[in-house]
């Protein structure tokens, strides 16, 4: 981060004035004339945490999307089905067990399982092919698509939250002043704070592993050069079929997650492909804080822009893919290609 | 299937080319009008837009899911500047103006997407084409003021010219049978002209061809413009067929039947695309009574699609064309006195 300072005084001095403004804008009470030009600040800050929430979702999504693609430059195509597979198992297994945290594991465990038995059939035939890898993914989107159709029928599914995460809880921040003058603070559900919360756990519990350990060392360094790293004795094999798990499993729970705070319906699964799509473009191939400075791009400006522009708020991510890709074709923290 | 090369040496068309042109141009006289009209007026449309996104994969290496979408706008500027159902937006112009207009915008709009596309590669331009069309398909369905939302345009037919009402099953027939004709030429020109030459080294080798001296993003970009004229054709006549026009025609799903219907035909020759709208018609028409034979629901028809497309991507990635080929191949037996190897026929 210092280095990005260094070299880019400018943008760097941009990029604090713009956080600072949000950050204002975030915690100081507004006064008639800005809430005259902005709207309501309650609306406001719903959109910001709305969008935050929805960017933590787009992360769980995508950060399994990069991992599989930079590591293993596998492309699969059928991960928004994954999402969405996640999603339904989370909603017969919670409604059958009542056991919404226990859920998570077993949705978790049952994709990943899925997710392997993709890697041995599908991918390690077709290891860099990519074209072709990306067809037949897309059938498997397709057939997929159509067997969840059959098993859960066309109606929408919501996850029932626990009691304990259930209800809005009370944030620090000051939405408005009530009549009599006291401040009103701003309430959200607690379910997606828990969430926002959970997400960057695994965010940064993913860059940890990533980069401070042994197994992300051997993870990088079989992406580089993988006859070296299978010469030295060491499984790659085995390696890479546990990110290809851990990715599809990740998929698995953020639709779990999805389907606590959004809903599960047929064509959610593109809807989850497209956003992982985006957000990679955006923040660049293979990269997890990539991922995570993208999904957070693209999930407060899919809020922001519902709440001030609804018809044009689809524009507005795409413009921003198109002036990234204009400018960045490699993403945001992409590497050069 | 097409009549492709009438024009040209006549000696050099091979039997087989005759023939089918011969079969098609006298269909009507055997085809009932739910054929003429639903499996080959459909076939024809379908494979016309196949035919573009066959086009930039296999000449110019660029697989492009946008093509649908090109296709969509055209049938999109088609009824909100000639006449439909929805008087308080079309405008009624006449047709020999907002034809060329529809033309006009969706190829400015498919190279506007190339624009952006070719400065990625292979599976990027994939996703970026994919997120491309479906933010379309968002736009399409929320904006009410141009494109009317969710429910879009209906009664999109086409003029009545000469007399006569192109969409009777027996003229909407010659209608779109011309059309892919006129497409399936041109393809073939382009593709054996200078610049269609030029795109397929750009398309083997771009260092090499931008080391010659060409300029490989001109010629992308320029691919697909041309991409762009086939497919709002082929858009223009799909929506005459279906006489509605609306998001869902460009969803995802439509997207990528598209690619389905390419890949499945053999997406290295032309006559791929129009092999695969067939196919994908037949399925899609009569997999309803296929699959209720089997006792299974028949809403099950994306399952039979997608099977089929994954058998095909997994066993025979040249699609059903390869399959042709191999078999005629093999039974030839027909082996390179080089290297003994079988020879491969026809490739681009």
């Amino acid at each position: 981060m210092t280095e990005f300072a260094r070299r880019n005084p400018f943008w760097s001095l941009v990029i604090a004035v713009l956080a600072a403004v949000f950050l204002w804008l975030i915690l100081a009470p507004w006064s008639p004339g800005l809430e005259e030009a902005l709207g309501r600040k309650r609306v406001f800050l719903n959109a910001i945490f709305g969008g935050l929430t929805l960017g933590a979702l787009y992360f769980l999504v995508a950060s399994g999307f990069t991992l599989i693609f930079g590591l293993m430059r596998n492309v699969n195509l059928a991960h928004g089905s994954l999402y969405l597979l996640g999603g339904y198992l989370g909603y017969t297994i919670s409604t059958a067990t009542d056991q919404w945290l226990l859920t998570f594991p077993a949705v978790f465990i049952l994709v990943a399982l899925l997710g392997l038995l993709m890697q041995h059939q599908v991918f390690r035939r077709m290891q860099g092919e990519e074209l072709r890898q990306t067809m037949v993914t897309i059938g498997l989107s397709v057939v997929l698509a159509d067997v969840m159709l059959w098993i859960w029928g066309g109606q929408s599914y919501t996850i029932q939250s626990p009691d304990w995460l259930s209800g809005p809880a009370t944030l620090p921040i000051v939405a408005g002043v009530g009549r009599n003058g006291e401040a009103i603070y701003m309430r959200f559900p607690q379910v997606r704070i828990a969430i926002l919360v959970a997400a960057i756990v695994i965010g940064v519990g993913m860059w940890i592993v990533l980069n401070r350990t042994r197994l992300g060392m051997l993870i990088r360094a079989g992406v580089d050069d993988r006859e070296m790293l299978t010469a030295s004795g060491v499984r790659i094999n085995y390696v890479f079929l546990a990110v290809f798990g851990f990715g599809a499993g990740l998929a698995g729970i953020a639709g779990m997650v999805g389907g606590t705070f959004q809903s599960l319906s047929p064509g959610e699964d593109t809807r989850f492909l497209l956003a992982s799509l985006v957000v990679v473009i955006v923040g660049g191939m293979g990269s997890i804080p990539g991922a995570a400075i993208g999904a957070l791009i693209i999930g407060l400006v899919e809020q922001i822009g519902l709440v001030y522009a609804p018809t044009y708020s689809v524009v507005f991510t795409f413009l921003i893919m198109a002036v990234v890709l204009a400018f960045r074709p490699q993403g945001l923290l992409g590497a050069g290609r | 299937m097409q009549p492709g090369a009438e024009f040209g040496v006549f000696s050099r068309v091979p039997g087989g080319v005759w023939a089918a042109g011969f079969v098609l141009l006298f269909m009507p006289l055997v085809a009932g009008n739910f054929w003429l009209f639903q499996v080959f007026g459909w076939s024809f449309c379908l494979g016309i837009i196949a035919l573009s996104l066959m086009f930039l994969a296999g000449y110019g290496g660029m697989v492009s899911l946008i093509q649908m979408t090109v296709a969509v706008l055209a049938g999109y500027v088609v009824a909100i500047l000639g006449s439909s159902g929805v008087e308080q937006i079309s405008l009624g112009l006449a047709w020999w103006l907002y034809l060329p207009l529809a033309i006009l915008i969706a190829t400015a709009f498919a190279t506007l997407v190339g624009a952006l596309a070719v400065r990625t590669e292979g599976i990027y331009t994939i996703m970026i084409t994919l997120a491309i069309a479906s933010a379309f398909f968002y736009f399409t369905r929320q904006n009410y003021g141009i494109f009317n939302g969710y429910s879009g345009f209906n009664l999109v037919v086409p003029p009545r010219l000469f007399g006569i009402d192109w969409r009777q099953p027996t003229a909407f027939y010659y209608l779109s049978l011309a059309g892919a004709v006129l497409c399936y030429a041109a393809v073939v020109y382009v593709s054996r002209s200078p610049f269609g030459l030029a795109l397929q080294g750009v398309r083997d080798n771009p260092r090499r061809m931008a080391s010659l001296g060409f300029n490989v993003t001109a010629h992308r970009i320029a691919a697909y413009a041309f991409a762009g004229v086939i497919a709002s054709i082929g858009g223009i006549l799909l929506v005459w067929q279906t006489a509605q026009v609306a998001p869902f025609s460009g969803g995802i799903s439509a997207v990528i039947d598209i690619l389905i219907i390419a890949v499945v035909g053999g997406i290295r020759r032309p006559i791929g695309a129009f092999i695969g709208a067939f196919i994908f018609v037949l399925l899609s028409t009569f997999s309803p009574d296929i699959l209720s034979a089997f006792g299974l629901s028949n809403e099950r028809f994306k399952l039979v699609i997608g099977i089929g497309f994954l058998a095909v991507v997994f066993f025979s990635p040249d699609g059903a064309l390869g399959l042709w080929e191999r078999w005629r191949a093999r039974r030839r037996s027909a082996v390179d006195p080089l290297t003994g190897k079988a020879l491969a026929e026809g490739r681009p």
